[in-house]
């Protein structure tokens, strides 16, 4: 029953990803590009991660609107020449088949659907992480105390990258305006 | 047949890069790589009737072990979802500062406009 | 940036105080339900770009300047590192650890237990409100030369 639910959620969103390969209009791109991000969060509400929904939801709704803003003032259509190379976007499907066959043998010899490794191991990480999770460190939440106890140091690092890239958007956005005010007060 | 499918989606999204001429659709189908390469590690961790790794009562402790999906891949997915908004935002800024200095979107000008 | 009309207005006044409540409650039982820091984080940055859409960019500066978000962005950071660090400080117990649920357990279900967990969360849910919103009020504000007025 859940199996068929998140088949439904993924031919959604690739029914959505085709749309935004294919139109021209740049802001009906971005809009397009919300229903994506939707349907990944209640996906992953089907799958026993509500937490992961959460931060999915909201990190959509925040990168709609940077695309929005990006795209609004600019409405610029793809150029007409590009729909004439059909024969030299051979090449291209020919690796994109490749790849899509040896990629498909490889995931023959995954564990199948809803039968992960870890369920008959009880020496594994995810059932030690389990057992011991509430009596070590006094988190009923065991997804809060893999990243903040027994894995902090995987969130630091994610921390400082993304300041990183926020002090980068910043920097590469105001270089800019002081030059034109420096300018303007000369 | 799922993991499949979400390959499928993966595969969307690579092509959008590699044949798209506007700088605005290169970072969409970034965005559609990330979006399917998340769902197929939670994907890997679903066990089937299974359920949510919280414990709420202490009955739950012991056999939470029995019933529960994996929480390790849902741990790197989360770090990942913040890691690529922190790049669309930085992606994002580039193309506006690349269309304030060049006027165009399309990448094929960029290339001859020189200085 | 100029705001949008009167009903936006009365409603966004009423409701702002609301969002940053709830992303408040997310944060803080962060280690009882789903949620988090990031989570949190991002709702508490949605309520001050929700100032900046309706009322424009002035009334948003007023309730958060461009200094106050970096001045929290910064602080936000070197709470989680000062935490990080205090643990290898303490004599007995290694870089990162969890000294505070060693030393002062509280009782589980509860909100004031699991110690570190409480305190990177609340540095995690600061850093990253602080910096979704300086880097929103950076795209808003930019202006450009071709057209020669702020950009909408």
């Amino acid at each position: 029953m859940i199996e068929f639910i998140i088949l439904l959620l993924l031919i959604f969103m690739i029914v959505g990803a085709l749309f935004v390969i294919e139109m021209d209009n740049l802001l009906s791109t971005a809009v397009v590009m919300g229903t994506i991000g939707f349907g990944l969060s209640v996906a992953f509400l089907f799958l026993g991660a509500p937490d992961l929904a959460i931060v999915e939801i909201v990190v959509d709704v925040i990168s709609l609107i940077i695309l929005i803003r990006a795209t609004i003032n600019r409405d610029i259509k793809e150029k007409a020449e590009e729909s004439t190379s059909m024969i030299s976007r051979i090449p291209l499907l020919v690796i994109v088949v490749i790849f899509f066959i040896f990629t498909y043998n490889v995931f023959q010899h995954l564990p199948a659907f809803g039968n992960p490794s870890f369920a008959g191991n009880p020496l594994a990480p995810s059932n030690i992480y389990l057992k011991d999770g509430l009596s070590k460190t006094g988190a009923s939440n065991i997804v809060a105390a893999i990243i903040l106890d027994f894995r902090a140091y995987d969130t630091l690092g994610e921390a400082t990258v993304l300041f990183t890239s926020i002090i980068g958007a910043l920097s590469v956005l105001r270089l800019f305006t002081r030059k034109r005010k420096e300018e303007e007060d000369k | 047949m799922i993991y499949s499918l979400c390959l499928v989606l993966f595969i969307l999204g690579l092509y959008c890069v590699l044949t798209k001429k506007n700088l605005i659709k290169i970072i969409v189908g970034l965005v559609i790589m990330d979006n399917a390469v998340n769902l197929f590690f939670v994907l890997l961790g679903y066990r089937t009737n299974g359920t949510v790794p919280i414990i709420t009562n202490d009955a739950e402790k012991s056999m939470i072990m029995q019933h529960s999906v994996d929480p390790i891949p849902q741990a790197l997915v989360l770090t990942s979802i913040v890691i690529s908004l922190g790049i669309l935002a930085l992606m994002v800024s580039l193309a506006i500062r690349l269309y304030e200095k060049y006027g165009t979107f399309d990448i094929t000008k960029i290339r001859k406009l020189k200085g | 940036m100029k705001g949008m009309s009167q009903i936006v207005k009365v409603i966004a006044e009423l409701v702002k105080d609301f969002i940053i409540l709830f992303g408040i409650y997310i944060i803080l039982n962060g280690h009882l339900s789903p949620g988090g820091g990031f989570a949190g984080g991002v709702i508490i940055a949605a309520s001050y770009i929700l100032i900046t859409l309706a009322f424009g960019r002035e009334r948003a500066m007023k309730e958060l300047s461009e200094k106050g978000s970096h001045i929290l962005d910064n602080f936000g950071v070197l709470l989680f590192w000062a935490v990080a660090v205090l643990g290898w400080l303490i004599p007995g117990q290694a870089f990162f650890s969890n000294f505070i649920q060693r030393f002062a357990p509280g009782s589980p279900y509860n909100i004031l237990t699991s110690g570190i967990i409480l305190v990177c969360n609340i540095a995690i849910g600061i850093k990253v409100g602080a910096s979704l919103f300086s880097v929103f009020t950076a795209l808003a504000h930019f202006e450009s030369p071709l057209k020669g007025d702020d950009e909408e």
